[in-house]
């Protein structure tokens, strides 16, 4: 099947008046790793956000996953339909134990086999092991962005939708994040990477867009987005 | 110093009665971030049906249940076909709610008139006991109150902890959009936690007309009272709503017996006392 698993095209987005994405076009094939790039404020969330059609962003235009039209569903139903979400800030719960955290999101799992499990998360993080009975609101940087990763793994997704993971987090723990995504797309699961962080998504990029205010102003494949890097440097 | 134990006792059953209305209030509060004004409405005609059924039926326990059910459908239509087309404008959203009250009220005073009445205290739970420590006497069906209180903090508490209805209404307390992009329909959660605050309402409304009276105007001192608990108490906990009842209950005993004309003054004492040290309320967490 040719069909992208993510297809969006003529997407405007809106906060109240503000008019903030442009006629964005994108597409994310099975099992790809897609960069989204650009600097503070120029809409990568705001994308992320329209995906899922999450408060208080507004839409419009077509966004087809899976291939159904999602762009006048609510956002539980476009969640369920395998859609995880990793949000920048990570929103976690703070009422909510670590391990409530995973039990919960993992009852809304779908998919027949269940590649992610609390058990197989805890192998990924056993740093959360340890931590499973301590409140969302406790945990270290890098522990709350490990449970905002597991969290979304439990719902075995097959695009994971992820907003600067590397943000506020060690050099040492952003190899890790690194680690788990080329894990997670050698294992199948395709990934929008929003990340400002050129070190951590350089060398995983299959794709990548370039955003300016709201618009996309590139695409490029991984190697000609590495190339650029490159020069930009030298 | 018998008027001290009788306040503080007094006091106790109050806190009670409050807490029973209270905590369905501060579900639907913290999960929907609006305040609903026809709580107080919702008690006063669940104490109505309550009578009905109980003047139909000659049984308490059934009067209660059907009391319970009956508003927990109302509140459920308020919800379902009003509030939610308002959803995400706070001051639209009141003002629904507090129109319902308002027709409630005048629903109540067309059905069962404008005198107080009150729910007879059944046979079982009637007379007084002595309470040993105290030594004093003390009706039976206010212990009973205390006891139903008790049952159900802890009931709501266990609910909460433990099952996964409880533990997605705690997640949607802290962020329901987050709960919905993990793929839960939040709308549903915020349907069936109305129904159920509807359904306390209802009920305390049976247990509240069977100690006080029932007349229209007890439905905004009700509210009043509640959401001074909610106040102190803070958004979203349940222990909160707990120690709001008793501060609540206790002031406004002791305010009544000893000076009835400050009364007022000394209910909203303690409010403005902690809102300006804690705004969040004593147990409530700070705004993310
Ligand atoms: N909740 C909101 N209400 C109104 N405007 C918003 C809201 N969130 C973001 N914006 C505006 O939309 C634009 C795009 O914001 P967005 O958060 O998508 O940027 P971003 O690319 O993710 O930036 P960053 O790298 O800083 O996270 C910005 O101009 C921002 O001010
Ligand atoms: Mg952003």
């Amino acid at each position: 099947m040719p069909e992208s698993l993510l297809q969006i095209s003529g997407l405007d987005a809106y906060y109240g008046k503000s008019h903030v994405l442009q006629d964005v076009k994108l597409a994310v094939n099975h099992g790809e790793l897609v960069l989204v790039v650009g600097r503070n404020g120029m809409g990568k969330t705001t994308l992320l956000r329209s995906i899922l059609a999450f408060p208080p962003v507004k839409r419009r235009g077509s966004i087809v996953f899976e291939g159904c039209e999602t762009s006048r569903m609510t956002t539980h139903r476009v969640a369920a339909l395998g859609l995880g979400y990793v949000p920048q800030g990570r929103l976690l719960f703070p009422s909510l134990t670590v391990e409530e955290h995973l039990r919960f999101a993992a009852s809304r799992s779908r998919g027949q086999e269940k590649a992610w499990t609390l058990k197989s998360v805890y192998d990924l993080f056993p740093e959360l092991q340890q931590r499973s009975q301590v409140g969302g609101g406790r945990l270290s940087g890098g522990e709350q962005q490990m449970l905002a990763v597991a969290r979304a793994l439990v719902t075995n997704p097959t695009l994971l939708l992820m907003d600067e993971p590397s943000e506020g987090l060690s050099v040492q723990v952003i190899q890790r994040v690194k680690d788990v995504c080329r894990h997670l797309t050698s294992s199948g699961m395709a990934i929008l990477l929003v990340e400002q962080n050129l070190d951590m998504a350089l060398n995983l990029a299959d794709r990548a867009y370039v955003f300016l205010n709201g618009q996309v102003v590139y695409e490029e494949s991984g190697e000609e987005f590495r190339a650029d890097r490159k020069r930009v440097r030298a | 110093m018998f008027l001290v134990k009788m306040c503080i006792l007094n006091g106790f059953t109050l806190a009670a009665l409050l807490f029973i209305v209270a905590s369905g209030l501060t579900l639907s509060f913290s999960l929907m971030r609006v305040v609903n004004l026809s709580h107080g409405a919702f008690y006063l005609a669940g104490g109505f049906v309550g009578l009905s059924v109980l003047n139909a039926s000659g049984s308490w326990l059934l009067a209660i249940g059907v009391a319970g059910i009956a508003i927990a459908v109302l509140a459920l239509v308020e919800e379902r076909f009003f509030l939610r087309w308002a959803r995400g404008n706070d001051l639209i959203e009141t003002l629904v709610s507090l129109s319902i009250a308002i027709i409630i009220g005048d629903l109540v005073l067309v059905i069962w008139g404008g005198y107080p009445k009150t729910i007879k205290i059944p046979e079982m739970l009637s007379g007084a006991v002595e309470i040993p420590i105290l030594v004093v006497y003390y009706p039976v069906y206010r212990l009973f109150m205390l006891a139903m209180a008790l049952v159900l903090g802890g009931g709501l508490w266990l609910f909460l902890k433990k099952t996964n209805l409880g533990i997605t209404i705690r997640a949607g307390v802290d962020n329901f959009n987050m709960v919905a992009a993990l793929g839960f329909n939040v709308k549903r959660i915020f349907t069936m936690v109305f129904a159920l605050s509807g359904f306390l309402a209802g009920a305390a409304g049976v247990v509240g007309g069977t100690l006080m009276m029932l007349v229209v105007g007890e439905d905004w001192r009700i509210l009043t009272l509640t959401l001074i608990v909610i106040i102190i108490g803070g958004l979203g906990s349940l222990i909160g709503t707990a120690v709001g009842a008793l501060i609540t209950g206790l002031a406004y005993s002791f305010a009544t017996a000893y000076i009835p004309e400050f009364s007022l003054f000394i209910l909203f004492l303690p409010v403005a006392v902690i809102l300006s040290i804690r705004p969040q309320g004593l147990f409530g967490k700070e705004a993310a």
